[in-house]
């Protein structure tokens, strides 16, 4: 399970130096950011546009652009199913199904009490070994109704 | 007694399937028998079914295991102890295995037998043969690309010299080389297998194009969802700049060249390669009308040679072997050989490289043993989420650019995905509208808005809702969206969407009564 820091505007303002030199270093600050803090607070933006020297306009219209950029916290696990066609030629629909119910909650949601978020993914490019599915920085394949089990019972934890 | 061998792929299908656990297991019970064992995490054969399959080596060679679990663990070091000895997991050779001794190997020779982190292992194997021919006459590399009859293997198919061609004849202050390693199609993991087997093939051949065109700076752009693939390349590399072949001198000559792993973040648009350097820039990954050309203002307005993975990684060999040797394989204007992924639901599933030409009836019943649930093959879908799905009808077309286009296909980045007769074909043609309705960048109101309607309509033809007319609004949008696009993502998402109400009908609501009816 991911260790994130609480959001700070010091830290923030550190992380923007680190890479403020690169050539086109916005992704890799919005991506710094989110290692770090586990989401891209909103108050992160306007210090980024100024550091840049770009609007704040422009800051928030990349990291709602992005699939990756979060804007809120996610649960304590994320859960990723793959839903591009290969799963689904090998049985991805019912698995993803199986996960929303057996969590109570539908893909893109974290569950209630914030232990996991459960998410959609087109594609990890383990299509030879589908279903694939990822679970924080651990990729699984070959998924069947046995092995979701056993992730879930993981992310109860 | 020297250590025993032992290679455990380190490549994300193998890992998926348990390859670190296995790791780390045998590891341990070798340290427990006082055995000494080297364990070398090389790439993929690309026998995924096999996955993960170890390897030991052996006076005769290396000898396979595999499909190996957790509980294998201690029987299969007890034959690898033999000397490559019985168990009823043991593959062999993996070089006499038919799906890989029927197979051309010129861009994959490589992977799953070289340690990927290893320069040493890379030139002890071919490595940078091509970069010195290619110092040794850095005029004639354009020439000798274009000769070879590369096309470009992220899915438009363009002839790669004539990009490189444009880019040398402008001049500039700066110019740059970016490979597009933002392989999103489902279907697809040709380009991570390089990555993360073979990665110092990927960087010669952007090395070579950066001497042909006059560029000293790289960059690689690699989605998200693929971190083993990133961490392995920012070794290589980190590897390559020790040694002297990334940096100020390139191996000893007067050229300079250096380069930098970038990472998306899920935007599957992105792959298109002008909406890709929008994203290297630091922008939403919006799709630039053409002209102008990347070549003449690609990355921060500046000329640049952009390319998919395969076709940086194909440049080395024919450096090496020359055009011609290259251009020998293949048929028609599809030359050199294609790295196949066999996907979905098929047995033998993994990355196939061949010459051009091969039907997809010998890939699929053939080489891919069908499905994997044993039931019938009821359609096949070529190229990605874009790529059309084709029938049993039409499984003679060859692997060859121009033969799937004249049948409203298209080979894409080479992904086959198998479907067996439990599939729902108008529920595919309603993801492919809805995938594209998720992933436009929103420029054009084809694709932006197109897309959500034609989730709408097909939602009334199944429900038999003025089914005649909603057929007939169906094709007009898909014109549309075909016509009306920039990029490939509006363009292209009308082939999956069309050939499946082509090809069957049958699962767009037309029940037997219907039809009568009708």
């Amino acid at each position: 399970m991911p260790n994130y820091e609480p959001w700070s505007a010091e830290r923030t303002a550190q992380i923007i130096r680190e890479h403020q030199d690169l050539e086109g270093p916005l992704l890799p600050i919005l991506h710094a950011l989110q290692e770090t803090f586990g989401y891209i607070d909103q108050a992160a933006e306007p210090i980024v546009a100024e550091a840049l020297n770009i609007t704040r306009a422009e800051v928030h219209g990349v990291v709602t652009f992005y699939h990756d950029f979060r804007r809120a916290p996610a649960g304590r696990h994320v859960l990723k199913l793959c839903r591009a066609e290969s799963c689904q030629a090998a049985g991805g629909d019912t698995l993803a199904a199986r996960a929303e119910s057996r969590l109570g909650v539908a893909l893109g949601n974290t569950t209630a009490d914030g232990r996991v978020t459960l998410e959609p993914v087109y594609c990890l490019g383990l299509c030879s070994v589908s279903p694939s599915a990822m679970i924080d920085d651990k990729v699984v394949a070959r998924l069947d109704a046995k092995k979701l089990d056993k992730l879930l019972a993981e992310v109860d934890r | 007694m020297s250590a025993l061998r032992v290679y455990i792929p380190c490549d994300a299908a193998a890992v998926a399937c348990g390859a670190d656990e296995i790791a780390t297991a045998l590891a341990s019970s070798a340290a427990r028998r006082k055995i000494a064992v080297e364990v070398v995490r090389n790439g993929s054969r690309g026998m995924h079914w096999l996955e993960p399959m170890l390897e030991v080596a052996t006076d005769g060679g290396r000898v396979a295991y595999g499909p190996v679990e957790l509980s294998d663990v201690e029987s299969v070091l007890d034959a690898m102890i033999a000397g490559g000895g019985e168990h009823k997991l043991r593959v062999g050779v993996p070089e006499d295995h038919p799906f890989l001794k029927k197979q051309t190997r010129l861009t994959f020779a490589r992977c799953g037998i070289v340690d990927p982190r290893s320069l040493d292992d890379y030139k002890a194997h071919d490595g940078y043969k091509g970069l010195a021919k290619a110092l040794a006459n850095p005029g004639g590399i354009v020439e000798e690309v274009t000769q070879s009859g590369l096309r470009g293997r992220g899915g438009a198919g363009f002839p790669t010299g004539i990009k490189w061609r444009t880019v040398a004849q402008t001049s500039a202050p700066q110019k740059y080389i970016v490979c597009n390693a933002d392989e999103g199609d489902s279907g697809t993991f040709a380009d991570r297998m390089i990555m993360e087997g073979d990665p110092f093939v990927l960087i010669e051949g952007m090395t070579i194009a950066a001497i042909a065109v006059g560029a000293t700076k790289g960059y690689v752009y690699i989605r998200s969802e693929y971190p083993h693939a990133a961490a392995t390349l920012d070794a290589a590399v980190a590897a390559a700049r020790r040694g002297g072949l990334l940096g100020k001198r390139i191996g000893d000559s007067s050229f300079a060249f250096d380069m930098e792993v970038r990472v998306g973040a899920g935007a599957y648009v992105c792959g298109e390669e002008t909406s890709l350097l929008d994203s290297l820039e630091g922008k939403r990954g919006l799709v630039r009308a053409k002209p102008p050309l990347p070549a003449h203002k690609g990355l921060f307005g500046l000329p640049t040679v952009i390319n998919n993975v395969l076709s940086f990684a194909s440049v080395p060999i024919i450096m090496d072997r020359g055009g011609a040797f290259y251009r020998d394989f293949g048929m028609g204007k599809s030359r050199g050989t294609m790295p196949i992924q066999l996907a979905g639901n098929i047995k033998y599933a993994g990355l196939y490289e061949t010459a051009f030409g091969l039907s997809l009836g010998e890939l699929i019943d053939d080489i891919g043993g069908g499905t994997r649930s044993g039931r019938p093959v009821r359609a096949v879908q070529v190229g990605g989420p874009l790529g059309a799905y084709f029938p049993r009808a039409l499984f003679d077309t060859p692997f060859d650019y121009e033969a799937f286009a004249a049948r409203e296909g298209l080979i894409g980045h080479g992904g086959i995905v198998v479907f067996d007769d439990t599939v729902d074909m108008a529920k595919q043609a309603r993801f492919a509208m809805e995938f594209c309705a998720i992933e436009s960048c929103g420029k054009c109101t084809p694709c932006r808005i197109g897309s959500t309607r034609g989730v709408e309509v097909i939602d009334r033809i199944v429900a038999d809702d003025n089914r005649a007319a909603n057929l007939a609004l169906l094709e007009d949008l898909c014109h549309t969206l075909k016509f009306g696009s920039l990029c490939a993502l509006g363009g292209f998402t009308p082939y999956p969407v069309m050939s499946a109400l082509t090809h069957f009908p049958e699962d767009f609501g037309a029940t037997p009564r219907l039809q009568a009816a009708e």
